[in-house]
């Protein structure tokens, strides 16, 4: 690799990238580079998007947030409105990685990347967050289950950048979390990890409930037959143990350095126990 | 490629491949050694450089992105003899072993301390958590930061 791009702008973005079609994308680097020492990909040039103004802001119009994919893990852990209405990202930001890894690390990255383990991905399930995808002839919106459909693999056409995330705010009574169980406590990718997304009635019953796990199969995953599970009914072990079996014969786990399946099977179920109120 | 920065607050020009590792320019071009690297891939926080202020890892970056932005190493800290704080309380407080991590846990202290001058030693356990040490078992470590942080109050 000999080159290193730095557009300020989309616009010349794409004239780079036109002029040099091979080129790869660099957000923080924290995954591209890793893989590019271990000469996993090769590149000649690089464009790197860390001054491409649009792809930079935090901005929200009350109703719903509009994330740029450059946006840092730390930038989103400090960003007020995730915390106080988006507790699930806030949750994650703050168990990703480490200090240095949060400067680095972008969103954008690690919804590209889509790796089933990816920290910020359950909780975006869980918010349906739709991803604004831009390419030299125009835009398209495109929602997360639809752009990850396998591990590494994401519906990125060959010159399209990924411009913003763009979530509805939930509305009050709503509670969303994220747990993860990791092999230590920093710098541990995730085992499995469960994010969710509960309306929650004056009398504690749950309305809309959804559930999303991570590293328990190759992309993350819902289950509609467990969330309908809750719906109607008052968080209890009793149902969260229901709900846990069913999810449990539902996901796909693999065996890896980290933990076993059955392990993770058994984590899918305990998971959703850390969800009854203290 | 040109590349223009500031390094320990002196305003830096070299010619350097734009996809040489920073953490290789650091130490092979610019004969500063004080930054170490241990992994190579993100792991171990013993490359931690300052980027404006803020802990990065050097064998994560590449030196076209230097340009333009405020470089901080260990070898920055001191004033003249006169050891930085955080440095003081390394050695006061016997924090350092073989002294490897010690640079990366030195910065990885002061981008914690900038953000929260006052950290309560879970804070600071996790301010250092992506720097390994095989050496101390991170007790002195902490303890170190601690002193740190009360002797500087709020002076940073
Ligand atoms: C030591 C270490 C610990 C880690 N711990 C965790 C962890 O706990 N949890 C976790 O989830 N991840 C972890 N990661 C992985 C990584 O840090 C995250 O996935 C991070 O969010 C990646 O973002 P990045 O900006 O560094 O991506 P990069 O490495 O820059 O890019 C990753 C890929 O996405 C593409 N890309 C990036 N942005 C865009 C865009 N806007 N449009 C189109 N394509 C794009 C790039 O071309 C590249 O292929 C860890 C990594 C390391 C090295
Ligand atoms: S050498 Fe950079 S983190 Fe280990
Ligand atoms: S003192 Fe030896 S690695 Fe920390």
């Amino acid at each position: 690799m000999k080159k290193v791009l730095f557009p300020l702008n989309v616009e010349e973005m794409w004239s780079m990238w036109q002029d040099n079609p091979e080129a790869g994308l660099l957000a923080g680097g924290t995954d591209l580079l890793v893989k590019l020492r271990s000469q996993r990909i090769r590149l000649k040039t690089i464009i790197c998007l860390e001054k491409v103004k649009e792809l930079q802001q935090i901005n929200t119009d009350g109703a719903q947030i509009f994330i740029g994919a450059m946006t840092n893990h730390q930038q989103l852990l400090e960003n007020q409105v995730v915390k106080s209405r988006l507790g699930c990202l806030h949750q994650a930001a703050a168990v990703l990685g480490s200090p240095p890894i949060r400067h680095m690390g972008t969103i954008g990255g690690n919804i590209c990347t889509a790796s089933p383990a990816g920290d910020t991905l359950p909780p975006l399930y869980v918010l349906q967050a739709n991803l604004e995808l831009v390419s030299p002839t125009g835009s398209r919106i495109v929602p997360i289950e639809e752009f990850i459909y396998g591990p590494g693999k994401t519906a990125l056409a060959p010159m399209e950048v990924l411009k913003q995330v763009i979530i509805d705010l939930p509305v009050p009574g709503i509670q969303t979390h994220y747990h993860k169980v990791g092999q230590r406590k920093a710098l541990a990718i995730s085992v499995c990890s469960l994010a969710c997304y509960m309306q929650l009635a004056p009398d504690g019953s749950v309305g809309e409930a959804r559930l999303a796990w991570g590293s328990v199969g190759p992309t993350v995953m819902r289950f509609p037959e467990v969330e309908a599970l809750l719906y109607g009914r008052k968080i209890s072990l009793d149902i969260l143990r229901q709900c846990g079996e069913l999810a449990s014969q539902k996901v796909t786990p693999i065996s890896d350095v980290r933990a076993g399946a059955e392990y993770r099977r058994r984590l899918t179920a305990n998971l959703l126990i850390r969800l009854l109120p203290d | 490629m040109l590349i223009r920065f500031y390094l320990n607050n002196q305003l830096k020009e070299i010619n350097s491949d734009p996809d040489k590792r920073v953490v290789d320019l650091l130490r092979e071009n610019l004969g500063l050694t004080g930054t170490k690297e241990g992994c190579g891939e993100g792991e171990c926080g013993a490359c931690s450089i300052l980027v404006d202020g803020v802990s990065k890892l050097s064998c994560l970056m590449l030196a076209a992105q230097l340009d333009g932005h405020n470089i901080i190493t260990i070898e920055g800290l001191a004033d003249g003899e006169k050891l930085h704080p955080v440095q003081a309380a390394f050695v006061v407080g016997g924090a350092v072993q073989c002294g490897f991590c010690s640079p990366g846990m030195v910065i990885a202290a002061l981008d914690l301390l900038q953000r929260n001058p006052h950290p309560q030693r879970s804070e600071i356990r996790q301010g250092l958590s992506g720097n390994l040490c095989r050496c101390t078992g991170y007790q002195k470590i902490v303890d170190a930061v601690e002193a740190a942080a009360l002797e500087m109050g709020d002076k940073l």
